[in-house]
């Protein structure tokens, strides 16, 4: 049991990053009925523009806003317009094979303009270890693990304590109600893709150092958050955010003490007995259905 | 009369001309995408900078090569398909795929359709099955891991060795040989870790390696995952020396790995850093094209058309059916054909025999420590 903290840490780390994309699934669920399933391929693109950029001549640090700009231009508004709303009118199902078709479509782009390779790429957080109770922890784990917390919580700050979060958790409870009382609906809307995109993009910069800048990136870490999401509780960001942070800890636990051969089933089975027991998720809230 | 004789002769003529100008068409299907896109670029800008070559030369009898190429996915049930499409196009000689996986269900195929297939895939058991049609362009595997053991056992002097391998055919075939090896030469195997093909995560599977604690690891997985792990070993403090094939210690991996990729050491049946003037020149060459230095997927796929170029002109006609008898047994001079870089023999299993050569990572570089001779 000497290795089970470092498990943890690294467990928390790599579920943390499942717990930023997972928290995406969320939003744009609660606010637009979209599941949208190209959300791993929203990860990996922002790395790439990021590289685009710096292979430009950009620095690394204006290469990141470059990237997350672009990213809440191409993956909030323009997915927003573009995609969504033409969509939305033909219904959940229509949307959701498009979202597929759009992952196909970004992972294609990809591989053919930049390169099938995997490249390299820089980490805002520096390498290296520091010390915790006589274990060695990895800097970059930390990283990974304080800004995907931060951002979190400021995403639960903004909703739970601001007027603009109570007009957003309004529009997504109850559009017809909110509109009457005021608030800008179609706005709060575009507000939770554009922190979608922001999400995707401050998760792009802080796993692709770890999994590399490759187009194929995204369907291993959007599945991983698919079940995080499901796990946690669909229609909840703090379902989401406990998801991630499980299936992350579970994944690296099952790994050391269960089997490494079959780690890659445990989220599965994990997944199937939740929803067998607690289909809402752990954390998730049962939805009333009328017919 | 006499008219529709010159008319007649004419047309003979013309179809006769445009039979001897006909290309001779080759098929590849690799891994353009996928787990395996690393493999499959360089074996596919291999095979177009040989071909270049070759035409600009006036072709093979006079005759240009052609290629197509079609993308596996690093899939074996897409390969599949993609070897069945190309094979319904009649080709001269399959090349590809470069994953032992998509090898294993498309050499049935091909060995069908009378079709020599010259591969990258390195698992021992696909030359063992008595497919006379496979023609390996590197090692398998029941050749190098023994050099693998070997080394361990005896350069290394581990008594306890940590094994870790991604679970597919290639993974587990080289884990099979090297495991059995080092058991008949008395290092003991501590740890034997089966990981994942697209894994990102290796804290666990090195927390296992550090508690086992062994005089050495070796690690067998693919480029991208070789990367992942050197870095996670050396953020973990792993000092045991780490022993790989040709997929630890490539040029991609050193890229991707960085630092993590010091002190690492492979025996490698092919690199790009061996001090052979042939494949030195093939390195210039091809990082002139492509602007990065080739792994030993870009030699292999180079291979495989000069096999092609060579087993052709030593039969003196283009003739698909005769291909693989001619090339079981043939010794390919590197004197005689310099696009082969060095001296190599086909056995009647479509084996490879040539020299290999132990290699260290020193300071972001490979360095070529030994170079072990051919077998036979």
């Amino acid at each position: 049991m000497s290795n089970l903290f470092d498990l943890l840490v690294a467990g928390l780390a790599t579920g943390a990053i499942y717990a930023l994309v997972a928290v995406g699934f969320t939003l744009l669920w609660q606010t637009s009925q979209t599941i949208n399933f190209a959300q791993g391929e929203f990860v990996m693109l922002p790395a790439f523009l990021m590289l685009a950029a710096m292979h430009a001549g950009a620095p690394f640090w204006l290469a990141i806003i470059l990237g997350i700009l672009l990213s809440m231009i191409l993956l909030g508004l323009a997915f927003k317009m573009l995609l969504v709303d033409p969509m939305m009118r033909h219904g959940v199902l229509p949307l959701a094979i498009a979202t597929m078709a759009l992952a196909i479509g970004i992972k294609e782009a990809v591989k053919q303009f930049f390169s099938a390779e995997a490249s390299p790429f820089p980490s805002i957080v520096p390498t290296g270890d520091i010390s915790i109770l006589g274990h060695a922890v990895s800097l970059q784990s930390i990283g990974v693990l304080v800004v995907a917390i931060l951002a979190v919580l400021g995403l639960t700050t903004l909703l739970n304590r601001t007027s603009l979060g109570h007009q957003m958790q309004a529009a997504a409870q109850n559009p017809t109600v909110a509109r009457i009382i005021g608030v800008p609906v179609e706005r709060m809307i575009l507000l939770t893709f554009l922190i979608n995109a922001f999400l995707v993009a401050l998760a792009s910069l802080l796993i692709t150092p770890i999994y590399l800048a490759k187009f194929s990136s995204g369907e291993v870490l959007g599945q991983a958050a698919f079940i995080a999401a499901i796990v946690g509780g669909f229609n909840q960001v703090r379902g989401a955010i406990a998801g991630g942070l499980l299936i992350g800890v579970l994944d690296n636990l099952a790994a050391s003490y269960v089997s490494t051969q079959y780690r890659a089933a445990v989220p599965l089975i994990f997944l199937i007995v939740v929803i067998l027991f607690r289909p809402q998720g752990l954390l998730g809230r049962a939805e009333e259905r009328t017919v | 009369m006499k008219s529709t004789l010159l008319v007649g002769a004419l047309l003979t003529a013309i179809t006769t001309a445009g039979a001897f100008a006909q290309a001779i068409k080759l098929a590849d299907v690799a891994e353009l995408s996928g787990g395996g896109a690393t493999v499959g670029t360089n074996w596919k800008n291999g095979i177009d900078l040989a071909i270049e070559e070759i035409n600009a030369k006036g072709g093979v009898l006079g005759r240009k090569l052609e290629v197509t190429h079609a993308d596996s996915q690093s899939n074996p049930g897409v390969a599949r398909a993609q070897v069945q499409k190309a094979l319904d196009a009649e080709p001269y000689v399959l090349l590809g795929p470069g994953y032992s996986g998509s090898v294993k269900v498309t050499a049935p195929l091909a060995a069908e359709a009378g079709i020599a297939q010259i591969m990258g895939g390195e698992a021992a058991e696909l030359t063992q099955a008595g497919n006379k049609f496979l023609f390996r362009t590197s090692f398998g595997q029941q050749s190098s891991m023994p050099k693998v053991a070997k080394y361990i056992h005896d350069e290394m002097k581990a008594k306890s060795v940590a094994v870790v391998w991604v679970n597919n055919d290639f993974g587990r075939g080289g884990r099979d040989v090297v495991v059995k090896e080092l058991d008949r030469l008395g290092s003991k195997v501590v740890a034997d870790l089966s990981t994942e093909a697209g894994q990102a995560d290796f804290a666990a599977d090195v927390g296992k390696i550090k508690a086992a604690n062994p005089d050495a690891v070796f690690v067998y997985l693919n480029e991208e995952e070789s990367a992942r792990i050197l870095k996670e070993l050396k953020r973990q403090g792993v000092t045991a020396p780490l022993m790989g094939e040709t997929t630890l210690i490539g040029q991609k991996v050193i890229e991707l790995a960085g630092d993590a990729a010091n002190g690492a050491r492979g025996h490698v049946g092919l690199t790009t850093d061996a001090p052979v003037d042939l494949i030195k020149a093939f390195r210039e060459k091809f990082s002139k094209k492509y602007n990065y230095v080739p792994d030993h997927n870009g030699l292999k796929g180079y291979l495989a058309v000069y096999m092609v170029k060579a087993t052709t002109e030593k039969m003196g006609k283009v003739d698909s059916k005769a291909f693989a008898d001619t090339l079981h047994g043939l010794t390919i001079k590197a004197s005689e054909e310099p696009g082969i870089l060095m001296d190599v023999t086909f056995d009647a299993n479509g084996d490879i025999d040539r020299q290999s050569f132990l290699v260290e990572v020193v300071e972001g570089k490979q360095v070529v420590k030994q170079v072990l001779p051919k077998v036979k």
